[in-house]
């Protein structure tokens, strides 16, 4: 079992969405948030005030999917969030100890 | 005409019986006009100011700009009835007005159906006194909330309403008195009484400056003490290193949008007719706007690369303020080119001037209203001149005749008008905020400034997030 963590951009959620249901992902969460890697953000001027915004608005979509996709997922993760611009993110896999479904108790794989 | 420069004086200050005689009858329609006037530059404060200042703060203090302009435009109200109106407006030295009209005594008597009447810029064309009176009220209630403007984010609520009772009392009703306080058309009947009549005006009016709807008395009157109050009240805390960001253009969008539409009341109500000098100035308010937002928008995308939304939001209001002094005292030529030029120079004013002064004048009420105001002053008095496309002024109010002094002359009075009002209003600023400052302290502390006012000067929120 491993947790996929990736960090998109805003406006590539459906195409990674259709590509994590093609590869076989379960369920996927997805948060608003904010933050920059190598590429920083942008400057806005207001009047004579200039700010350089270096968080810039990004998606974090994560799920959990068993190691026999975990290949599958990461592929079409990296296809589908993929422009060559800068901003186009960043994908992590960790290995994970336990998943529960809280409804019905099953645990481990059968709770993917 | 060289009326445009004035409000009515009042000519009859004893009660005129209603309907006395078909001839001294204010007119229904004048009438109307005036009163929906009113109502449109109540809507230049609420929402409209509120509006557009409001989206310039941060979300923290959303709520306490919208409760600054909406408690100052209703407390200046109340003060205007009780005693404003009767020192601007009503008989008194050159500099301030008398108490004849304290609480609005003797303007109307609705038990008997008897109405004073004050005059209009126009011979035998009177107007109900107490529709003049509710006109410039809102006129004195918007100056004042335009003056939160520098002081947004920091200041302590009470201390701004301490300061507005001292800075109206003392600047705004004086400033008035002398630009707009004159003894109206009708009394000018003999000539050799021309100099005494002349001699009860007030002391600006006696220079010869022309001040349509206000571009001393309104906005070069609010604009320095706007900026003598972001000196005194200090900057904000994180300004120059954090990001002081408007938390809603589109809230200044609306809010600018209104102000235009409310504007057409503010300037073409200052006719007190409605007549061909109202029209005119309506053109000219919609015209010179729309050359402002062109200005500014096209100098901001040439020099910084991006034409912005607030750009030609603050575009607008230089083209506003600018034309105000202005509206039915310049032809159309005029309007073209002082919207034009204002959109140049208020885009100056909040970027190059800034800097040079400065003062974290947080929402640039020197830089767009001082200067705007500043700039349609003294071009009002350049495209007044008939060759340049103006009416030009009355030069003898006996016989009504107009003329013109020449540019230099009347640029010059003009630039005396410009210059008393900037001295006396900052000084008086300067009294009122120290004064403020001893009785309740001018600012919050820094915590409280740091959590926002809308929670720890009002105990709101204005968003749910």
């Amino acid at each position: 079992m491993k947790l996929v963590t990736a960090i998109i951009q805003p406006f590539k959620l459906d195409d990674v969405r259709e590509a994590l249901a093609r590869a076989g992902a379960g369920g996927v969460t997805v948060t608003e948030l904010r933050g920059y890697g190598r590429a920083r953000g942008h400057t806005e001027i207001y009047r004579g005030a200039e700010y350089v915004v270096d968080f810039a608005a990004e998606l974090r979509v994560e799920t959990v999917v068993v190691d026999e996709r975990v290949d599958a997922v990461v592929d079409a993760l990296l296809e589908a969030a993929h422009t060559g611009r800068e901003h186009d993110g960043q994908l992590f896999v960790v290995p994970l100890d336990q998943a529960t479904r809280v409804r019905t108790g099953e645990a481990g794989d059968d709770a993917l | 005409m060289r009326c445009s420069a004035a409000r009515a004086g009042v000519v009859a200050l004893a009660l005129v019986p209603a309907l006395a005689s078909a001839a001294s009858a204010p007119d229904k329609g004048d009438t109307a006009w005036m009163l929906v006037s009113t109502a449109l530059v109540l809507l230049m404060a609420v929402p409209a100011l509120a509006l557009f200042y409001g989206g310039l703060v941060r979300s923290k203090n959303m709520l306490s700009v919208l409760m600054q302009v909406f408690v100052v435009f209703s407390l200046v109200s109340v003060l205007w009835f009780a005693y404003g109106y009767s020192l601007a407006f009503s008989a008194g030295n050159a500099v301030i007005g008398g108490t004849g009209r304290v609480f609005l005594a003797g303007i109307a008597d609705p038990a008997n159906g008897t109405w004073a009447l004050a005059s209009t810029f126009s011979k035998g064309v009177p107007m109900y006194e107490i529709v003049f009176a509710v006109f410039q009220a809102t006129f004195a209630a918007i100056t004042c909330c335009l003056v939160v403007g520098s002081l947004v984010e920091r200041i302590r609520f009470s201390a701004l309403l301490v300061f507005v009772v001292i800075w109206f009392s003392a600047s705004y009703l004086p400033i008035a008195h002398m630009v707009w306080y004159w003894p109206g058309p009708d009394a000018y009947v003999a000539g050799a009484d021309t100099a005494a009549l002349d001699a009860r005006a007030g002391f600006i009016w006696r220079l010869g400056a022309l001040d349509f709807a206000g571009g001393t008395v309104v906005h070069v009157n609010a604009g320095i003490a706007g900026l003598v109050g972001a000196w005194l009240v200090g900057k904000r805390i994180g300004y120059g290193r954090e990001a002081l960001r408007p938390h809603s253009l589109t809230m200044t969008m609306i809010g600018a949008s209104l102000l235009w539409f409310g504007w057409f009341g503010f300037n073409a109500g200052s006719a007190l007719e409605a007549n061909g000098t109202a029209a005119l100035a309506f053109l000219n308010t919609y015209l010179a706007t729309a050359c402002a937002v062109l200005s500014w928008t096209a100098a901001e995308w040439l020099l910084k690369g991006k034409p912005s939304m607030l750009g030609a939001a603050s575009g607008a209001v230089a083209g506003l303020v600018a034309i105000t002094p202005a509206a039915g005292n310049v032809g159309v030529a005029g309007a073209f080119a002082i919207g034009a030029i204002a959109g140049l120079v208020c885009l100056w004013g909040v970027t190059g001037l800034k800097r040079l002064l400065a003062a974290d004048d947080a929402l640039d009420v020197f830089g767009v209203h001082a200067l705007g105001g500043i700039t349609g002053a003294l071009l009002t008095g350049v495209f007044n001149a008939p060759v340049l496309g103006g009416p030009g002024l009355v030069i003898d109010w006996v016989s009504g005749a107009t003329g013109y002094p020449g540019i230099a002359v009347q640029l010059f009075a003009q630039a005396k008008a410009v210059a008393i009002t900037l001295l006396w209003s900052g000084t008086v600023a300067f009294v009122a905020y120290k004064a403020a400052d001893r009785l309740v302290g001018l600012r919050v502390d820094e915590e409280h400034e740091r959590e926002g006012l809308d929670i720890r000067s009002h105990g709101e929120s204005a968003y749910d997030h």
